[in-house]
């Protein structure tokens, strides 16, 4: 487990981190590298033999500082006991978000990887969520008797969130085992991973957008009251992180927590009002609440369909991220240095 | 200044899904022999193997030092517990300076994306900029002379360009502590002789270097203080030359034969 003290303020410093001793060396080379890195702080190969074959300027000029042993990223490294279980699980955090962008761009390549060669690419999830609401819509609105006019945006909206949930739960239980060959390549935080297979799901979510917005166009449902989609949309986000990390810790470990998840996101399906509305339930609706999946996609799935929500709605989706979050990053804490040796 | 404390390091691994794990299978067909005094049950009584038992050293900036020891001797754990990677169970490891390894061939690049592409990814990784990416770029193709390979995906390559690909790469990013496993000895020779110049050139500036190789030849030349490990324990600290002796069992004279790969020595 990871003391990194040093390694921190490392990283804020900024350039410093590699200066070298022996002063023939122009490592530093004038330019600033990011110290961003986990990895360390790089500098690229530029003797001035190197230089002068590729026709660049000697580095004659560049700045030759004395060694700055405050300015090096430090990696001290012993195992964790107490409060530091905590800290460094924060950090983790920290510069896994430093990396965001490369979190994006792995999601983005992951996204386009999957779809190479068809020909709609990943706009067969968009197709293939059309065909399915057209089909399941007309025939639940018969099947429940309900107005297709009100059914069909309900459900379709209530499908591609389903679908964004049960994806993100699939796949979160690969999270750290399907990187570990990154993982085992360098030093690299765990939360990057996680911020990866997030953004993977949150981009597969956006190719389903239009399909909602088409039907919302079609008959013509406008959002309510709009104003409690950004915290909604943003406890989705935070949901989203945690949830993928919980499984990834978990699906590390166990390599039963895949069937399981699929077999629970298939009855969470059935139980959980996605296909029905809650209102068709005409009494005990409160235990509706005891489903963490409810209250979640109900603050996101009222303000467009127009639903009355119970209020104990928004405190029941808090209440259960609250306890999603902070069970996770106790355990996430707990088991952080352990995730190398388990993938 | 860069330096490289370890102190008492103890690394344990658990095997937690029996046969179905692949790591087991891995461990205990290379520690077979050592069964019994590696694996042992942890308090929990879950069997755990121990890689790594108390192993204790220091670096200075100029140390060079080699690894060698039998397969599973904990040489490979060893280098990743000093890359942060395997954190350690007891004791500490403390690095000064940067870290730069090249622990496995493919550097955890994604084998679907084209050459170009992970090459940008690490730079990326690495907290490059556009430039400094664009010249790592250069740089990599002018040494894996891949040519219009650099644009199709990894898995097209043959192994001779995977290791070209991943070698310039890795070689690319300048730290100040080189941490590399025995793979990048496996090209064919004339990659290695690029190779090794390329590598001197890097081992030459890198503060510390740490290499684990069978190779007695690459040791003898390269490292300046060898450490023998066995089972998890550091057998043997000293010279190159005086280690190398007594690990390989016979004085060093013998240049020509060391040049084939060695084996592991039969456990004492």
């Amino acid at each position: 487990m990871a003391r990194c003290f040093g390694a921190e303020q490392a990283y804020a410093a900024g350039h410093n981190g590699s200066i070298k001793s022996m002063p023939t060396l122009h490592k530093q080379a004038g330019f600033s590298i990011a110290l961003n890195t986990m990895n360390s702080t790089p500098t690229l190969p530029d003797t001035q033999e190197e230089r002068a074959a590729k026709k660049q300027p000697p580095l004659s000029a560049a700045p030759q500082h004395a060694p700055q042993p405050e300015g090096q990223p430090v990696l001290h490294l012993v195992p964790e006991r107490g409060f530091s279980y905590f800290v460094h699980a924060a950090q983790d955090f920290a510069r896994g978000f430093r990396h965001a962008r490369l979190g994006l761009t792995l999601a983005w390549l992951d996204i386009r990887l999957r779809y190479r060669g068809s020909i709609l690419g990943p706009f067969w999830l968009t197709a293939t969520t059309a065909i399915m609401v057209a089909a399941m819509g007309v025939l639940y609105a018969y099947l429940l008797n309900t107005d297709v006019h009100t059914y069909l945006p309900f459900l379709t909206l209530s499908l591609v969130l389903w679908g964004f949930v049960g994806g993100t739960m699939q796949e979160g239980c690969g999270t750290f085992t399907g990187a570990a060959r990154l993982i085992h390549a360098a030093r690299m935080p765990y939360s990057l991973h996680v911020l990866r297979v997030a953004v993977r799901n949150i981009l597969v979510f956006a190719h389903n957008v239009p399909v909602v917005a088409g039907v919302f166009l079609w008959f013509h449902v406008t959002p309510k009251w709009t104003w409690t989609l950004l915290p909604a949309t943003g406890l989705w986000l935070v949901d989203c992180f945690f949830a993928v990390l919980l499984l990834g810790i978990l699906g590390a470990r166990f390599r039963d927590v895949p069937p399981i998840i699929a077999s629970l996101t298939q009855v969470m399906f059935f139980v959980t009002p996605i296909l029905w509305s809650p209102q068709l339930m005409t009494t005990g609706q409160a235990w509706l609440l005891l489903d963490p999946f409810f209250p979640l996609i109900e603050i996101l799935r009222a303000p467009f369909t127009g639903d009355v929500m119970q209020t104990a709605v928004w405190p029941a989706a808090l209440g259960w991220s609250a306890v999603l979050i902070i069970a996770t990053f106790c355990l996430f804490a707990r088991m952080r240095t352990r995730l190398a040796y388990w993938v | 200044m860069t330096d490289i404390a370890v102190e008492n390091l103890q690394i344990t691994f658990p095997l937690y899904h029996g046969n179905a794990r692949s790591l087991r299978k891995s461990l205990s067909k290379t520690l077979g022999r050592t069964l019994n005094t590696r694996f042992m049950h942890d308090n929990r009584d879950r069997v755990v193997v121990q890689a790594l038992k108390g192993v204790s050293f220091t670096l200075q900036p100029g140390d060079r030092l080699g690894l060698v020891g039998g397969n599973g001797a904990g040489k490979t754990t060893l280098l990743r517990a000093l890359a942060g990677i395997y954190e350690p169970v007891g004791g500490s490891v403390t690095v000064r300076g940067s870290i730069g390894t090249l622990l496995d061939p493919e550097l955890g690049m994604n084998m679907d994306l084209t050459g170009r592409e992970n090459i940008r990814l690490r730079g990326m990784f690495s907290g490059l900029n556009k430039e400094q990416t664009a010249q790592i770029e250069e740089d990599v193709e002018s040494f894996a002379s891949l040519g219009a390979f650099m644009d199709l995906p990894v898995n097209t390559y043959s192994s001779g360009m995977m290791v070209r690909l991943s070698f310039g790469l890795a070689t690319a990013i300048m730290p100040d502590v080189l941490l590399m496993d025995e793979w990048f000895m496996a090209g064919d020779a004339s990659f290695r002789n690029r190779a090794r110049a390329r590598l001197e050139n890097l081992v030459s500036r890198a503060d510390i270097l740490v290499l684990s190789s069978h190779m007695a030849d690459v040791m003898a030349d390269w490292c300046n203080r060898l450490i023998w490990l066995d089972q998890g324990q550091v057998r043997m600290d000293g010279p190159t030359e005086q280690v190398l002796e007594a690990y390989l069992g016979r004085p060093l004279e013998h240049k020509a034969d060391a040049e084939k790969p060695e084996e592991a020595p039969p456990a004492p």
